[in-house]
């Protein structure tokens, strides 16, 4: 049980994909202008990331090792992660209009968040089990989401305030990234794994 | 987002204006700067002028360069009270670069690019302290220790202190007179205590020795006799001081009462490193925190938490400066989510709605 915990808490803040590993930091960029998108972009890439990363344990572990053909794994993941974000797009266009219309263009480009290759790879790399798999997808999409949202709160502040012509943008943004990368270093060496 | 609109705390009074509310704050580090020069040498002092000194340069070169009222801006004393309280949060003998570097980026990066301020997301003065602290690990972890327990003779001179500081002397001498003053912190102490009892390392580790424990204790105290007085004159409200050491409190605490052997009393957290200067002087920085009360409320106990949270378990023995950055990050959200009732309506605007004002 507590090393469950220790996963949660080590991808959700100690190695947050956004802030410590820099993965997943287009839609990080893109999305966050809006506090309401960014919300529904963070479901989603929660939903999105815990399936795929069930799905590309289940490939990995049940197509490609018993055929040997390990090598195909990225190419394999690309299509795994396509289909399941192509299944959420069906199921937010029936359950909730209203979300798929907030989240427009977002919602495919989950496909090209290089997060959720990122975490596919890494629990194959990391020798994750199957519970270990899907924990270690939701704690990255919670982590991702958890930034998402406070990014795109403190964007909306940022957007009001008096920043020099050059630095507006994009660039005001990588640089509050930024700040906000070395705050996350007080959490360095709070879990090992 | 609709943004909240609050009257600006500063305004509320006349004859309040910035310069004033930030001198005042100036001013009430006074008994802070006083023990700490007591204690520590002249270090701290020296520290202060130096930050000084880059702050101004720094403000007034960047004001030039996006052509704004230099000496207007120079006048509401930010600047200076981001430098004073870099100055007095930096280790005494600190070499001047690791000030200059920490003054210079608290200013450009995170306060000046912003727009100068009222615009800064982050507390400027601990961005510069987060920034040199994972830069330069290791002179920002050479504090000085008390009088009786460390091996040099006499007090460190004014002059030992400019050398030390400027780097005056050959590498060999300086870093014996270095070597001869600085002990760790308590808290740096207590964190690197290994497989020791709390009790066992209270009683052998020299950094937690009485003696050190004390003078942070006075440290400590002095921060709060000058919190104190900014609460009298009104400039900060009472929430988030009370929010944070209140949550360092019972998070200590509860640990404490779970697990003695191991984790350190609610008194040493609360009297050592930097609770109290962070509770009343960092924290309550009324750009970067929280705006409504509730939010203030719920700033300061998330600080506290962090703080314990980083000092227990973390990486580095002090976490004040961390907190206070990790929950800069979050004021805006908080805010978002503890707007007080508008007069006139029913409930206050809170909770999570999404495609809302699509």
């Amino acid at each position: 049980m507590t090393e469950y915990l220790l996963i949660l808490v080590s991808t959700i803040l100690v190695n947050n994909f956004v802030l410590v590993q820099f993965l997943g930091l287009c839609p990080f960029m893109g999305v966050s202008g809006k506090l309401e998108t960014s919300i529904g972009m963070a479901m989603a890439t929660t939903f999105v990331l815990t399936l795929s990363s069930l799905c590309s344990y289940l490939t990995y572990n049940f197509i490609l090792q018993p055929f040997g053909l390990e090598y195909l794994q990225t190419i394999s993941f690309i299509l795994v992660i396509a289909v399941v974000v192509q299944f959420t797009e069906m199921v937010v266009r029936k359950t909730s209009p209203l979300l798929y219309r907030v989240l427009g263009i977002f919602l495919p480009l989950i496909t090209t968040n290089c997060a959720v290759l990122g975490v596919a790879l890494q629990n194959i790399s990391k020798q994750n089990g199957f519970v270990e798999s899907i924990l270690y997808g939701f704690g990255a999409a919670v982590g991702f989401s958890f930034v998402l949202v406070l990014f795109s709160a403190m964007r909306e502040r940022i957007n009001v305030a008096d920043v020099p012509v050059v630095f507006k943008g994009s660039a005001i943004g990588m640089i509050t990234a930024g700040l906000m990368a070395l705050a996350f270093m007080g959490f360095t060496a709070l879990v090992q794994i | 987002m609709a943004l909240l609109r609050i009257t600006s705390p500063h305004t509320q009074r006349a004859g309040r204006r910035t310069a004033w509310v930030m001198q005042m704050v100036i001013l009430a580090t006074i008994p802070g700067i006083v023990v700490q020069t007591w204690l520590f040498g002249w270090g701290t002092l020296i520290n202060v002028m130096i930050a000084c000194i880059t702050a101004l340069l720094c403000e007034a070169a960047i004001l030039s360069l996006r052509r704004r009222a230099v000496a207007f801006f120079l006048k509401d004393y930010s600047a200076l009270l981001t430098a004073v309280l870099l100055g007095v949060a930096l280790p005494p003998i600190v070499p001047w670069w690791v000030t200059v570097t920490a003054v210079a980026f608290a200013i450009i990066f995170a306060k000046q690019i912003y727009g100068g301020l009222g615009n800064n997301p982050f507390n400027p003065a601990m961005v510069g302290y987060a920034i040199v602290l994972v830069s330069f690990p290791v002179p920002m972890s050479q504090w000085l220790g008390v009088q009786s327990l460390v091996s040099a003779q006499d007090t460190l001179t004014f002059t030992q202190s400019l050398q030390a500081i400027f780097q005056f002397l050959p590498v060999v001498e300086s870093h014996a007179l270095i070597d001869a003053y600085t002990m760790a912190t308590p808290l740096d102490g207590f964190k690197t205590k290994d497989l020791l009892t709390a009790e066992e390392a209270f009683n052998t580790v020299p950094a937690l020795h009485a003696a050190n424990l004390n003078s942070w204790l006075w440290v400590n105290l002095a921060y709060l006799v000058g919190g104190l007085g900014l609460l009298w004159l009104r400039i900060i409200t009472w929430h988030t001081p009370v929010a944070l050491l209140g949550a360092l409190l019972v998070m200590s605490g509860f640990f404490y009462g779970v697990d003695s052997a191991n984790a350190a009393s609610p008194f040493f957290h609360l009297t050592t490193g930097a609770a109290m200067f962070g509770a009343f002087f960092i924290a309550t920085d009324p750009v970067s925190s929280c705006t409504s009360n509730r939010g203030k409320l719920i700033y300061g106990a998330g600080i506290g938490i962090l703080i314990y949270i980083i000092r227990a378990w973390g990486g580095y023995p002090d976490g004040v400066a961390f907190a206070v950055l990790l929950m800069n990050f979050a004021a805006p959200l908080i805010d978002y989510y503890s707007q007080p009732r508008t007069y006139g309506h029913q409930k206050a605007k809170t909770g999570l709605k999404i495609g809302e004002d699509n």
